[in-house]
């Protein structure tokens, strides 16, 4: 495909290409062209890997009346639906889970599984965390330095915590975090996808077998004896249901992990604050503003209009492909003052990185929790804590649906 | 200031209770229940942040004389 150069009054601009690249040498900040993007049309159309031209829409405060909008749809099977690739599309085809469907689908489904995010039985998780975040370090430092803290530290403490929530055997770690890695990966082959996505459905499904003759104390157990065996769900949406958390679970708290160190030792006088406070404020505060500055789903949300909207004079009609970009919405000047800069002592608590609306994410209390154990333990346990590399040389996921950094390699 | 609760809307997040727990909980499920519905005046701006950081619109006030 060729696009002349030549601007005539007949031949319209084409629309900028989505996603968009991060500058170099800035890998927390968004990027440039979709500051631009802000600053000029906060509501505009992109064009997407096939073609097409879905909505862009920058501005916090639209991004969070969109995504609380019930004219727009999560619903990836609905033609118009933003798909980011291939891979994504043709899984979109196979599995239908809450976090795909509308309301009252949606709302159904999502219920089933919010027992076990509610503060307080969240809260009552909070010491067996912390004696999971002090084991693996204990480990960590017991080996001689450098070590990756993304193998050793960020991907085992969210995996280990969800699998024991889900009643998954963590032995079984390799199989399921191979997989997972696959569903977070942007441009995958659609074959691979899917191939890992049933892959883990299959897995669920038979263990959800086995929790209906032996249940324990977990959710697959609770699916299976209170869904799966009332009929009220089937044993394959018992077994997507399963999947999603645990490949939920995985990638992002974990990428919050290692991105946020790398974040603070790039911010010593915010990681001094951090390491001489004990105040839970200051660690709740540092957690918001961390998710608030990475905004590590940095791919947008993506919808369809499911009638005609107005946006910030702009009509989306039926039909129409929505990116809710909450990376840049989180760096908007409108709510967050001097937005660039990470200020662990600002109120961040407005930021939309676990998105907005009836579909925002459903862990996130169990991931605020791990993150303040995380992040109020790290750095105090090994106040040493420093890079065995430069930050130009990190793998950044700059491919990845959730950004982050492949590995992390420290010393103390 | 009275406070009023949409339950069939709740999507469970807590972001109210962790805004403002004094004035709401949460049953089993993580469906918002309040506490007290007309709150004194120390816990009124917490009650506004619960509002602003509601995902599902599930809460509001309404301002009394």
């Amino acid at each position: 495909m060729t696009e002349t150069v030549t601007t005539t009054a007949t031949t319209p601009t084409p629309h900028p290409e989505f996603p968009m690249a991060r500058a170099s040498g800035c890998p927390f900040d968004p990027p440039p062209a979709l500051r631009e993007q802000r600053n000029g049309e906060p509501v505009s159309r992109v064009r997407l890997w096939d073609g097409s031209n879905p909505w862009l829409i920058t501005r916090h405060d639209q991004v969070r009346a969109l995504l609380g909008d019930p004219r727009i749809s999560a619903d990836p099977t609905r033609p118009g639906y933003p798909h980011r690739d291939a891979g994504a599309k043709a899984r979109a085809e196979t599995r239908q889970t809450f976090i795909t469907m509308d309301d009252p689908g949606h709302a159904r489904l999502r219920r089933m599984v919010t027992a076990p995010f509610a503060i307080k039985k969240v809260e009552a998780m909070r010491p067996a965390i912390q004696k999971i975040v002090d084991d693996l370090l204990d480990t960590m430092l017991a080996a001689p330095g450098p070590v990756d803290l993304v193998e050793a530290f960020a991907l085992p403490l969210p995996s280990l915590v969800i699998c024991e929530l889900l009643g998954v055997p963590y032995d079984k770690h390799d199989f399921f975090q191979k997989h997972t890695k696959v569903l977070v990966r942007r441009n995958g082959d659609p074959q691979e996808v899917i191939a890992a996505s049933e892959a883990l459905i299959d897995y669920l499904q038979g263990l959800l077998a086995d929790k209906l003759a032996e249940p324990g104390d977990d959710i697959l157990s609770d699916l299976a004896t209170k869904r799966v065996a009332t009929g009220e769900l089937t044993a394959r949406e018992a077994a997507e249901m399963g999947s999603l958390l645990l490949a939920a679970g995985h990638e992002t708290t974990a990428n919050m992990i290692a991105l946020g160190t790398v974040a603070l030792l790039q911010h010593p006088d915010q990681l001094a604050l951090l390491r001489d406070s004990d105040d839970p404020k200051l660690i709740a505060a540092t957690v918001e503003e961390l998710l608030r500055y990475l905004t590590i789903v940095h791919s947008g949300r993506l919808r369809v209009a499911l009638e005609d909207i107005e946006v910030g004079g702009v009509t989306l009609r039926a039909g129409d492909g929505v990116i809710c970009a909450t990376d840049i919405a989180n760096r908007d000047p409108e709510l967050f003052a001097d937005p660039d800069r990470l200020d662990l002592t600002r109120d961040a608590r407005r930021h939309v990185a676990f998105g907005f609306g009836v579909h925002q994410c459903l862990g996130q209390p169990l991931a605020r929790v791990e993150l303040q154990v995380v992040y109020s333990t790290l750095y105090r346990r090994i106040p040493t804590l420093a890079l065995a590399a430069g930050v130009d040389e990190l793998r950044f996921k700059h491919d990845g649906v959730i950004y982050g950094v492949y590995e992390l390699p420290v010393t103390w | 200031m009275r406070v009023k609760v949409d339950q069939p809307k709740c999507v469970a997040s807590g972001q109210c209770v962790l805004a403002a727990p004094a004035v709401f909980d949460q049953d089993d499920d993580g469906i918002v229940r309040i506490l007290v519905d007309r709150p004194e005046a120390a816990h009124h701006e917490d009650v506004k942040e619960s509002v602003a950081v509601c995902p599902a619109a599930a809460i509001w006030v309404e301002e009394e004389e």
